[in-house]
């Protein structure tokens, strides 16, 4: 566990000092103050666009860190030989890659736990109501997070970081469209697309069913019942990926 | 007990396409290296110097084969925590500072607070970086993160010392700190593994050696056996008063005659012919100056190794 520990806060130390990491960050603040900006701009529901907006922008910085840091995770541990010396070490390939995920999942909480913060702040100024809707769509972006970041660190571990980075994207566009893919496949008569769509729809993760931000810019709360199962069933996704990603570490050759 | 025992290893790898056939890296390579001793694994580029050590740290599997370290199976994790390595032209986490860097290896060896701090202070001290210790490695050059690799592959204080090419890319000065430190090793009893294909870094400091070639071990040994068997030794005699060139019988037994102003230099395959070409010279009028026996080198044998697997090369399909 010591070495998992040690690998993590490296990982974290190292996306602390990536400037990459402020400026996305500084992005995500500049959106949410947009959102104020837009908000004003319009002549109703402007709570509702600030709501909206510091959610969605929340969404997009923490998706776009996932991915982009989580490709380089391993692969660039890889590229860079930094690996020779961690795996000369005594620790094993999978105590490694937990290490670098729960680093990464440290970051991503950290910038979370920021840019919510000023969300906040920024529906403070605004009056706007803060529902525990709000919260529950936040949680859920972060379970989001953690399965894209499962999905980049998978890829990683067997192919280069731009293939890794065009994976994860496809997985993440089609995990949005799970729904979609299969109303295509009832509704279509071939069965060659009917297969396709139908093996689609199990293999990529139902991202949708993480997303409230609708429902929680309305004010309109889900059960907790759905969020424990919506979490569990994103967390379980992570953990497979995650296990995947370690069987195909540990026959690698360096 | 060796400190590593490599037996009849072999490492193939894959083409990128089916219809090709392997690409044999290693031959069933065997060698051992004892307790104590400076190894030098010495082969030219593309010998598979580094695969064979990639396969010692599980960096990389064998095809087949057996590895031990330290009397371990080579995956063993316990026995890693007495192993320390440095990769061919390290890279390292450029965001660190040298201590911060340090201390991070020293975490992952398991080492207690009080003690890395005491290993990290001394350490810094050996290889002269005490100075740059709070520095971020990106600013480090090239001589500089070699020293720190060093520090690292030694800051859990391991029995065995794995060095890939410890020596490429240092200017005379470095490799000499760098030589200075691996038999400062030896002299604490640790036994070291580096390979090179720089020669006149074994010739300083290896008690054996071993010679690599297209993945088979050709030569092992003694630096000194190695040379002498099997190679007769050349002899030099310098004169003066007499111009040896001139002379047939002597130019016929000579290798290379030179001849310097006054002075003479004859040099003869082996010392089998000196009697009677130093009676020539006599005869002759000249007057000896010296007669140097000249000693087989490392080089010598090293090209040759390297010669005999030229007919292997041409039969090998890559």
């Amino acid at each position: 566990m010591r070495q998992v520990v040690v690998i993590a806060l490296n990982t974290f130390r190292e996306n602390l000092r990536d400037k990459i990491l402020y400026n996305l960050l500084f992005f995500a603040l500049l959106l949410i103050g947009f959102s104020v900006l837009l908000a004003d701009l319009t002549i109703m529901e402007h709570q509702k666009i600030v709501t909206d907006m510091g959610l969605a922008a929340i969404n997009l910085v923490g998706v776009i860190i996932a991915i982009f840091v989580g490709i380089g995770l391993v692969s660039k541990e890889i590229e860079r030989r930094t690996v020779y010396t961690i795996m000369a070490r005594p620790i094993s390939r999978t105590q490694f890659i937990l290490g670098k995920y729960l680093g990464l999942m440290f970051t991503l909480l950290v910038n979370v736990l920021i840019m919510l913060a000023v969300y906040l702040a920024t529906l403070a100024v605004y009056r706007a109501p803060v529902h525990w809707a709000l919260l529950q769509a936040i949680e859920l972006i972060f379970v989001e997070l953690l399965l894209v970041t499962a999905l980049a660190l998978f890829f990683s571990t067997f192919s280069t970081s731009t293939l890794s980075a065009i994976m994860t994207l496809g997985f993440y566009v089609i995990g949005h469209l799970t729904t979609d893919l299969k109303g295509i496949a009832q509704k279509n008569h071939s069965e060659a697309v009917q297969a396709v769509m139908t093996g689609l729809y199990y293999l990529c993760p139902n991202l949708e069913m993480l997303n409230m931000k609708g429902q929680a810019a309305m004010g309109t709360s889900v059960a907790l019942s759905y969020q424990a199962w919506a979490s569990a069933y994103g967390l379980l996704y992570a953990a497979l990926l995650i296990s995947a990603a370690c069987a195909v570490f540990q026959r690698r050759d360096f | 007990m060796d400190a590593i025992l490599v037996e009849e290893l072999t490492k193939k790898f894959r083409s990128g396409w089916p219809w090709l056939p392997p690409v044999t890296a290693l031959a069933g390579l065997s060698l051992s290296v004892h307790k104590g001793e400076i190894y030098g694994f010495l082969g030219p580029n593309g010998a598979g110097k580094t695969t064979t050590l990639k396969i010692l740290l599980s960096l990389m599997r064998a095809t087949s084969g057996k590895v031990e370290m330290l009397g371990k199976p080579a995956g063993d994790l316990k026995v890693r925590r007495r192993i320390g390595f440095l990769p061919e032209s390290p890279y390292f986490y450029d965001y660190l500072t040298a201590d911060e860097f340090l201390a991070f290896y020293g975490h992952l060896d398991g080492l207690e607070r009080a003690e890395l701090g005491r290993r990290i202070d001394h350490l810094l001290e050996v290889v002269g970086l005490s100075e740059a210790r709070t520095r971020q490695l990106r600013k480090f050059s090239k001589g500089m993160l070699q020293r720190v690799g060093l520090a690292q592959a030694l800051i859990h204080d391991p029995e065995l010392v794995i060095l890939d090419e410890p020596m490429s890319g240092l200017d005379p000065l470095g490799r000499k700190h760098v030589r200075d430190l691996i038999l400062g090793l030896r002299d604490q009893g640790k036994t070291v593994f580096f390979s090179t294909h720089i020669i006149p870094d074994v010739e300083m400091i290896c008690d054996r050696v071993g010679i690599i070639v297209k993945g088979k071990l050709l030569a092992s040994g003694r630096v000194d056996e190695l040379v002498s068997n099997g190679h007769t030794q050349s002899v030099e005699i310098v004169c003066e008063g007499i111009n040896a060139d001139e002379v047939p019988s002597i130019t016929a037994l000579a290798t290379r005659v030179l001849q310097r102003g006054r002075h003479c230099l004859v040099a003869l395959p082996g010392p089998d012919q000196l009697d009677e070409v130093l009676a020539m010279i006599r005869a002759r009028g000249g007057r000896l100056v010296s007669v140097t026996p000249q000693k087989g080198s490392l080089e010598e044998l090293f090209f040759k190794q390297d010669d005999m697997t030229v007919g292997m090369r041409s039969d090998t399909k890559v």
